[in-house]
């Protein structure tokens, strides 16, 4: 209450001061008389004009040179992209077109302020107008106005140039959400998968791409956006929820991601974060400690790192979206990549929310046909009848139950293309359990089992003769019943070769 | 003050218009008060145009006073984010976090960019349209085209106060728990249409969008007003080429009003229905609070174009009144013609053309076909020469010249320099390829601050201390004048001028805190500096307010009739003109406004016949 009264206080104060001094002025021009008042006065705000003229324009010269590091194309604020050379030169040219217009208009305006100040016995000469300077000063901003248009346009359109349908370009995506950036890299397919709002589900999908679609299964979830040097990119820039604006000041990027419209921006990062940070080093101010505090800590150049940014309002975390951006060369680049791993592969792969768990990939049945053709060539190579037994370690069951599982059948149609190709091979399929719950009723489980498989494989054509489906219950453990672990093993469909 | 030397004094003026002068039988018909009025209906919802127009002048600068201190907030915040604001709570509230630990106050990110679009909001809108265009459009295009009021004074008064109703519904969101709108004063959408966004997208929206309409219809009834009071009441002899320019200012603002603001409310209108009636004019494949919404199929960026199809326009809207003061002014102080009177009438009217066809220039990086930005560069920067013409001009009528200096007078000279300042940084930013980088950065904000904020303050500062003897029959106090302009001078510069290095480095606007980045958080000490100089330039403003209102009852009093020795007709008025401004016969105009020091004379009033074989327009 007290600081209240205080601050009101403090506020009459001045306002009675700003009054008084209003009117000792006007008391001490009633007695000089106003007209010397007003002359005297002309005189004054004549003189303050070219003070604060020199003392303006001396500033801002001086400020330009101080903050030279910070403008276009100087000192260390350099692009780190190809086109980004383009926009600073033109920005320079403009820069040489305005500052002659901004000095030669403000001498002008302060010399003249100064110069023609009212004075006693002066008259203003009556000047009107005069055509044929002012065709000149039309036409004169009409030209240089002309040049930097054509120079604007050339470099624009060059630099918002899509990529060519035959070029070699990386293409990564980039989705603005409130207040983080989510960058997905291709894969190896090189194309990015396609996506719908709707199937966004936070963590699971994030990003709402479509697993049905392929050329979703390789794509990458990055951390940092990773880019060679040298090579072009174009980023397709999305939102999930309102405007962001993916700008990366750096290279002289920046586009709004707008939701339901992708854009596009299309760069060559020119410079590598560790070049940039050794032309940083040049720099004095970059040799300063990271923290000021201590002047033991890494100096300004060596943490240099580039940054994305959003530059368009999105709600309170605006000031907060940043992603580390990091050029690299190819070699580091290629490592970096073969480090990452597949969203999809990571993340949502045979989990309940994935799509496509009831089914194998491509790679996937190549993979395991050729896992197991292998194994049946080494069991008929083998001598002793221990080692003509193939486990079918994919052919899995429901829970308690004889109902094969839906990608059991992936590897059985190995076991049928096996039995195809060797047409005198008949073979015993065998089923085993652990050892919880009751061994007779393991016994049966195991026998059904078997006996599910056989059907399988009868349903496909293969002589009934040729299978003899076999329980064992929980009598064989290859493994301790005592873990989880060779509990899980024991439970276990085999086959073994009879005859070949 | 007035070290004129009357040539044609004011009883001889008197005599003019007695002989001349065009006697529409005022008092005959009227019984010497057409308009009859007691207090509330003089000074409330009174129908003179003088009234409405001191209405507005101080509405306005209520407005001003609450959106620059907003800013001052903000500011705060940029400056000095580490410190203790503990103290702001009992005026902000809950706006104020305290750290139960250590006891430190801070400001709520979400009151921060409501603090900021507010601060937009009020001063484009409420303070540089209504408290300018409104204030002097009403006080002068009457008074200088000796017209006895506006063409409808009734639509006049509902002019300010569906201004006055749109300013409660504004001032009443800023107390809502949710916080007032907070998404820019653009006010794209998505953000501004969901209400899961930002806190400020709920009621404070509504009632964002409800103050503006309000605020369109006030617009709409002045500008018809304008309008049509120009085309049709000028007093006898009163042609469009011998109307003075801060009349083509105000009639020329008010087509471009008339003509963008009803696509404002359009775009209004869209954006209530994706608000409140689920349809997705805007709106598209958006996922957020945890759920995809149903909208599909809109685009944000037609809001954009509905948007600055207004909103460049209404940058005209603010600066070319201030131009038109401007050029009143310098004229009369510098007791010289304003230099190439035509070629100023016709820039205006190529700005008022060109404004029209500029608009996507604030959406070049907005994911508009880049080929399109290509005719609106060109347009863009062709907007440079009209303006550079205007430029020339005003030096040039101060070349040569016997300036009086006084508050009016230095504010106009100062806002030459402001403008020079301002405009040439838009030649960068209007051309697409260099706004790559500068696009919403502080070299925008200080670009359009200095040409379009400060200049039309400058421009409105200017007039309110030339007319304010019109208005108030006394004189602002001088000296405080000159402390407050020479404070707004440099303040306003060390505000904006280290803003532009900030821009080229990079630094995004509407940030509430630069430290997240490495790239950002170099310049701690400039951002200090920066807020230091707008707390000082803002107490200069607060010397202004107390000149103003003081002056009002204890300002020196007008003696004469035309203190400046200006040649327009407002100063052929009574000192205190009562409605109906004349008491006798309307002046007739004789002359150009602007024969300033011809035949050695000081002036030549505007009622005063040409001479045997006189040329008029300064010929």
């Amino acid at each position: 209450m007290s600081t209240g009264l205080i601050i009101i206080c403090c506020i009459a104060l001045i306002a009675i001061v700003v009054v008084q001094i209003g009117k000792v002025t006007e008391l001490a021009a009633k007695i000089r008389g106003e007209e010397e008042v007003q002359y005297e006065a002309n005189r004054r705000s004549g003189v303050l004009w070219l003070i604060f003229g020199v003392v303006f324009l001396i500033g801002c010269i001086w400020s330009a040179v101080h903050y030279a590091p910070w403008m276009l194309g100087y000192g260390p604020h350099q692009a780190a992209s190809e086109h980004g050379g383009s926009l600073d030169s033109l920005f320079n040219q403009t820069l040489w077109c305005t500052v002659p217009v901004f000095l030669a208009t403000h001498v002008a305006l302060f010399w003249f302020a100064y110069k023609y100040q009212g004075r006693k016995n002066a008259k203003a000469s009556f000047i009107s107008h005069d055509n044929k300077l002012e065709i000149i000063w039309t036409a004169i901003p009409a030209v240089v106005m002309c040049f930097l248009v054509i120079q604007g346009l050339v470099a624009w359109n060059e630099v918002m140039a899509d990529v060519e349908p035959d070029e070699e370009f990386i293409e990564i995506e980039a989705t603005g959400q409130q207040f983080l950036w989510h960058i997905r890299y291709p894969g190896a397919d090189g194309k990015l998968g396609g996506k719908n709002f709707k199937k966004i589900v936070p963590g699971e999908n994030p990003l709402g791409q479509d697993w049905m679609d392929d050329k979703n299964l390789d794509d990458i979830h990055a951390t940092d956006i990773v880019l060679p040097v040298g090579k072009k990119v174009r980023v397709r820039i999305t939102a999930m929820d309102v405007l962001h604006n993916f700008d990366l000041p750096h290279f002289r990027v920046k586009m709004d991601a707008v939701p339901g419209m992708p854009t596009y921006f299309v760069f060559t990062p020119k410079t590598t974060t560790e070049e940039y940070r050794q032309q940083l080093r040049e720099y004095p101010e970059y040799q300063a400690p990271t923290d000021p505090s201590d002047p033991e800590s890494e100096p300004l150049w060596k943490t240099f790192e580039y940054e994305l940014a959003c530059a368009e309002l999105c709600g309170k975390g605006h000031f907060s979206m940043r992603k580390l951006v990091k050029i690299v060369s190819e070699e580091e680049y290629q490592d970096w990549l073969s480090q990452q791993q597949s969203f999809y592969m990571s993340n949502v792969r045979g989990k309940d929310y994935d799509p496509r768990k009831d089914e194998l990939l491509g790679v996937e049945i190549k993979q395991r046909k050729q896992d197991f053709d292998l194994a049946v060539e080494k069991a008929l190579a083998a001598e002793i009848p221990d080692e003509k037994i193939i486990r079918l370690n994919y052919v899995t069951f429901e829970t308690g139950s004889a109902k094969l599982t839906p990608l059991s059948r992936y590897e059985l149609e190995n076991v049928v293309a096996a039995l195809n190709k060797y047409p005198n091979m008949t073979i015993e399929v065998a089923g085993h359990t652990d050892n919880t719950g009751d061994a007779e009723a393991n016994q049966a489980l195991s026998q059904t089992r078997a006996q599910a498989v056989y059907d399988f494989l009868t349903g496909k054509g293969i002589a009934a003769g040729r299978l003899n489906p076999k329980g064992y219950g929980q009598t064989k453990p290859i493994d301790s019943n005592d873990t989880e672990e060779g509990r899980q093993k024991n439970r276990r469909t085999e086959f073994q070769i009879l005859t070949q | 003050m007035a070290n004129v030397t009357t040539i044609a004094p004011q009883d001889q003026e008197d005599k003019v218009i007695q002989e001349l002068g065009y006697d529409d039988h005022f008092h005959e018909h009227e019984h010497g008060d057409k308009y009859k009025s007691n207090f509330i209906m003089k000074y409330i919802f009174s129908m003179d145009h003088k009234i409405i127009a001191r209405q507005f002048l101080i509405t306005g600068m209520i407005w001003a006073l609450i959106g620059a201190g907003m800013s001052i907030i903000f500011r705060l915040q940029l400056g000095f984010p580490e410190e203790n604001m503990a103290w702001l709570r009992p005026l902000l509230g809950k706006w104020i976090e305290i750290n139960p630990d250590s006891g430190l106050g801070t400001l709520a990110p979400e009151f921060y960019y409501a603090l900021v679009t507010m601060h937009g909001t009020i001063i484009v809108f409420f303070v540089l349209t209504a408290g300018l265009s409104g204030t002097f459009s009403n006080l002068l295009i009457p008074l200088q085209l000796g017209a006895r009021d506006m063409a409808s004074p009734f639509l006049n008064m509902l002019s300010y106060w569906f201004f006055f109703l749109s300013s409660i519904i504004m001032m009443y969101s800023l107390f809502l728990s949710t916080g007032p709108f907070a998404g820019g004063w653009v006010a794209y959408p998505p953000l501004s249409a969901l209400e899961q966004a930002s806190d400020g997208s709920g009621a404070g929206m509504t009632l964002w969008i409800l103050s503006l309409v309000f605020f369109v219809v006030s617009v709409a009834l002045g500008g018809v007003n304008y309008v049509t009071t120009v085309l049709n009441l000028r007093t006898k002899g009163m042609n469009m080429w011998r109307m003075p320019l801060t009349v083509w200012a105000f009639f020329v603002t008010a087509i471009i009003a008339l003509l963008s603001f009803p696509v404002l409310v359009s775009g209004f209108l869209l954006l209530m229905f994706d608000r409140s009636l689920d349809t997705s004019f805007y709106l598209s494949e958006i996922f957020i609070g945890g759920q995809a919404l149903d909208h599909v199929g809109g685009s944000p960026i037609l809001y954009q174009h509905l948007f600055w199809f207004l909103g460049h326009p209404e940058v005209y809207i603010i600066i070319l009144p201030a131009m038109g003061l401007v050029s009143e002014v310098l004229s009369v102080h510098c007791r010289k013609p304003i230099f190439g009177y035509k070629a100023m009438v016709y820039s205006i009217l190529a700005i008022g053309f060109l404004s029209f066809i500029v608009w996507a220039h604030h959406m070049f990086m907005a994911g508009v076909n880049p080929f399109i930005s290509n005719f609106f560069v060109i347009f863009t920067l062709i907007i440079a020469v009209p303006s550079a013409v205007k430029v020339f001009n005003w030096i040039s009528t101060m070349y040569k010249a016997n300036i009086r200096f006084n508050p009016a007078s230095l504010f106009a000279v100062g806002f030459v320099s402001m403008f020079i300042s301002g405009g040439l940084t838009g030649i960068f930013l209007g051309n697409s390829s260099i706004d790559i980088q500068m696009h919403d950065t502080y070299f925008v904000v200080a670009h359009f601050h200095i040409v379009m904020g400060i200049a039309a303050f400058f421009g409105m500062f200017a007039g309110v201390y030339h007319w304010y003897p019109k208005m108030y029959g006394r004189f602002m106090n001088d000296t405080l004048g000159k402390i407050h302009f020479w404070g707004t001078l440099i303040g306003a510069y060390a505000i904006f001028w280290p803003m532009h290095y900030l821009g080229m480095a990079g630094v995004p606007r509407r940030y509430y805190r630069f430290d997240n980045f490495d790239t950002f958080s170099h310049f701690a000490d400039m951002n200090m500096f920066i807020t230091i100089a707008a707390i000082l330039t803002f107490g200069c403003q607060i010397i202004m307010v107390i000149n103003f209102f003081y002056s009002i009852w204890k300002g020196k009093k007008v003696t004469t009739k035309n203190p400046w020795g200006a040649s327009t007709i407002e100063w052929t008025t009574p000192i205190h003109a009562g409605h109906g401004n004349w008491e006798g016969k309307l002046p007739t105009v004789q002359r150009w406004p602007y024969d300033y020091g011809k035949d050695g004379r000081e002036f030549i009033p505007q009622i005063e016949p040409l001479k045997e074989g006189e040329e008029d327009g300064g010929h």
